[in-house]
């Protein structure tokens, strides 16, 4: 019985580093972009999940984001 | 009070570390006083110099809304924690530069480079990527360039632009040199990284089509798929006939590399260079933190001596003195202009806080940093005969391996020509002499800490891992590179005609990516043809240029913080600038001016012009003499040229200053103050 607060805390930390790496690598980019037009613009419609990432890597490689 | 009891601690841990690195000069000394030196260095820069920089010299104003928050739309503009900024913002400017530069400057002994390492990021480094992070905070995120012209003036403004050119063509030049002098007749090694090509375009597809947007998962089979490369390149290497289809030579590898980079950059982002970002950014974060893990494990001896007799100028790997040679060897552990670049631009429309600017900014580069003192303990925990035994082109230590083990030996640095068969052996790789270029160096260091961490006789997979994972992260810099340069060139040729500047017209795509590729093409190539490996002349001239860059990145800093009136606060940046200004004028008078052919790009000319004409080469080295003798003296002039335009930027500065304690009227183009809405984060500030 004990163990179980501890078990959870594993779980909760195992949670967080999970979306810290989503958010991260951009995986989670589609959901974030979802809930930001929700709230911004409600009454247009979102772009599907394909358009929005062949837009969004088109938008982050054209920039310099690498280096020496 | 705990805070000002943890400075005193570090400093004492800090000064110990260092001292005992300076007095242990007779004795081999262990890795770990780097490791603890590092940590403190950087502990106490972070906790106090930078704390102090953002409270007085920026005043930074947790309470004022970022241009994440004004301007959010979801994309390029988004409040973003912390963390997850100085994740993106390590990823980008953490490069292969960090690991070669540290793995040539050891030719100095491990004492040089290290301090300037230590010293040269927490003063220099990190405090000008803050900056240029913070300025372009209050600046809505505009680029380096931008800031130049609007605080400077349009002279600003362009001697950045062509600044950031010129470096983009060295920069890829050498890094295309570096992962052809590492595949090099080497079978395995070229199976192994001609697979990430392949690999990369499956996970493009997989990304895009497939499964759109997973790129968690996309990236963990691409990770997997370049492993099952480097095993599949030990099976190539064992049978006689794959050998010979992937055993290729400098010249053949140096047009596959410049025909790759063309193709990379007109073909569209996610085929190819994303999803190579994506597993090199893996990559790197993953061998980053393995390496620091393992090099703690073994805590290994470093066998290099704290000082070479190679400081004064005689260095086999390159010319030159250890003032100012070490200074421009390592530019981006300790100080790289390339990062102005990346600081502003994309990651200030992250920044959920101003007060978020030490971590993204100065943090980011503390690790980087970091990252530089492994890869020169990697480099130092050789022997010293097996290190420059790699690192020593043919021209200079000897065409057999005999002539270069008696050379080598004749230095003072024992080695034999069994041992360095033993090595190639256990290595996987048909010879290991003259591998110029930093990388087998670096991946001999890497595979024997990590094969000493996780169980011996896997030394040539760990080798050839090491291998592909430098020319990941060198092509990914190569495409990525050649595309900036690209949009670069459109955006100039488009001033003079329109349809030139359109970034999706096909034929201006084709013509200005072949104009890019073309002008690192030429210089990798006579790299590749040089028989002494042509690191020695292309690194030092990527060194002044990166150094160059940080100059003209930190005079557009002083004259800003001088136009906010905050004088007496300049040399926080004009410090950095001064030393900065000194190293690259004193190396690049001497790369100009010096009459020993080992160092000055003109006498090596009239050298190599004088052997020539006497009949003194060799007929292989006569018949692409005429071609050295003109690229020496390109160099010599590009030299010339980057100098001047950074004395401009320099003067344009000081003018700026002086009109400004003159007391005449200034123009800001800050961002007017908007007050934040957002809450701010649990713990954040600190």
């Amino acid at each position: 019985m004990s163990s179980l607060p501890a078990l959870r805390g594993a779980r909760q930390g195992l949670r967080t580093l999970w979306r810290l790496l989503r958010t991260l690598s951009g995986d989670d980019a589609y959901e974030r972009y979802l809930r930001h037009h929700a709230q911004a613009h409600p009454h247009e419609p979102a772009l599907s999940c394909r358009a929005f990432f062949a837009a969004e890597q088109q938008r982050k490689w054209s920039g310099i984001n690498r280096c020496c | 009070m705990l805070g000002r009891m943890l400075g005193v601690v570090l400093a004492i841990g800090g000064a110990f570390a260092l001292g005992g690195i300076a007095l242990h000069r007779h004795e081999p000394i262990n890795a770990l006083w780097l490791i603890v030196a590092g940590v403190c260095i950087y502990t106490l820069g972070y906790r106090f110099y930078a704390a102090w920089i953002t409270a007085r010299v920026f005043a930074v104003d947790a309470s004022r809304a970022t241009p994440a928050e004004r301007l959010n739309n979801g994309r390029d503009f988004v409040p973003t924690h912390r963390w997850i900024v100085f994740g993106h913002h390590f990823a980008a400017i953490a490069g292969p530069g960090p690991l070669v530069g540290p793995t040539l400057a050891a030719q100095f002994g491990y004492l040089p480079g290290t301090l300037w390492i230590l010293i040269g990021s927490v003063l220099g480094g990190c405090v000008q990527d803050m900056t240029i992070l913070f300025l372009s905070t209050r600046r809505d995120g505009r680029s380096l360039g931008q800031m130049a012209r609007d605080e400077l003036g349009p002279f600003g403004g362009f001697a950045a632009l062509i600044g950031t050119l010129m470096i983009m063509v060295i920069l890829i030049a050498v890094l295309g040199l570096v992962v052809v002098n590492a595949m090099k007749g080497s079978p395995w090694a070229t199976f192994s990284v001609f697979a990430t090509v392949p690999i990369a375009l499956l996970i493009g597809v997989y990304v895009r089509n497939l499964r759109p947007g997973r790129i968690i998962e996309g990236t963990i089979i691409g990770v997997l798929l370049l492993l099952l490369g480097v095993a599949g390149g030990g099976w190539v290497d064992q049978s006689a006939g794959t050998r010979a289809l992937f055993d290729m030579s400098g010249p053949t590898l140096a047009g596959f590399v410049i025909v790759y980079g063309w193709v990379a950059a007109v073909l569209p982002v996610w085929l190819l260079l994303a999803p190579r970002g994506y597993l090199s950014t893996f990559l790197k974060l993953g061998v980053i933190a393995l390496l620091a893990f393992a090099i703690v494990v073994i805590h290994p001896e470093l066998k290099m001596p704290a000082l070479t007799q190679f400081i004064d100028g005689s260095g086999p790997i390159f010319g030159g003195k250890i003032f100012p040679f070490v200074f421009i060897t390592i530019a981006c552990g300790s100080v790289s202009g390339f990062h102005a670049l990346v600081s502003s631009g994309t990651t200030p429309k992250l920044i959920q806080n101003e007060s978020d600017v030490r971590l993204v900014g100065y943090g980011s580069m503390a690790l980087e940093s970091f990252v530089a003192i492994m890869a020169m303990i990697a480099a130092t925990l050789l022997d010293p005969g097996v290190y420059f035994a790699i690192n020593t082109g043919a021209g200079i230590a000897g065409a057999t391996p005999q002539a270069a083990v008696a050379t080598i030996s004749h230095w003072g640095f024992p080695v034999s020509v069994a041992q360095m068969q033993t090595l190639a052996h256990e290595m996987g790789e048909h010879t290991l002499f003259a591998r110029t270029g930093g990388a087998p160096s670096l991946a001999v260091g890497m595979a024997s800490i990590f094969s000493s961490t996780f169980g011996r006789g896997l030394l040539a997979a760990w080798y050839h891992f090491a291998l592909m994972f430098e020319a990941v992260f060198i092509l990914t810099t190569i495409d990525a590179g050649t595309r900036v340069g690209r949009f670069m060139l459109q955006d100039f040729l488009g001033q003079m005609w329109q349809p030139l500047g359109r970034t999706s017209w096909y034929p201006s795509v084709l013509v200005t990516s072949l104009l890019i590729v073309a002008g690192w093409g030429y210089f990798l190539y006579i790299g590749v043809i040089d028989p002494n490996g042509g690191v020695n002349i292309l690194w030092p001239l990527f060194g002044i240029a990166n150094q160059m860059l940080a100059a003209i990145a930190l005079s557009v800093a002083t004259g800003i913080l001088v136009k906010a009136g905050k004088l007496r606060y300049a040399w926080v940046t004009a410090g950095p600038l001064a030393w900065l200004a000194i190293i690259t004028t004193t190396a690049a008078w001497q790369k100009v001016v010096s009459t020993d052919p080992h160092l000055g790009f003109f006498a090596g000319a009239a050298d190599l012009a004088h052997k020539l004409a006497s009949g003194a080469l060799p007929a292989a080295s006569a018949a692409v003499a005429p071609k050295l003798i003109f690229n020496q003296r390109l160099d010599g002039w590009l030299t010339v040229i980057f100098t001047l335009i950074v004395w401009f930027v320099i003067v344009d500065m000081v003018r700026v200053t002086l009109r400004c304690m003159r007391g005449q009227p200034q123009t800001s183009s800050e961002a007017p103050h908007v007050p934040s809405r957002l809450q701010p984060a649990a713990g954040g500030g600190s």
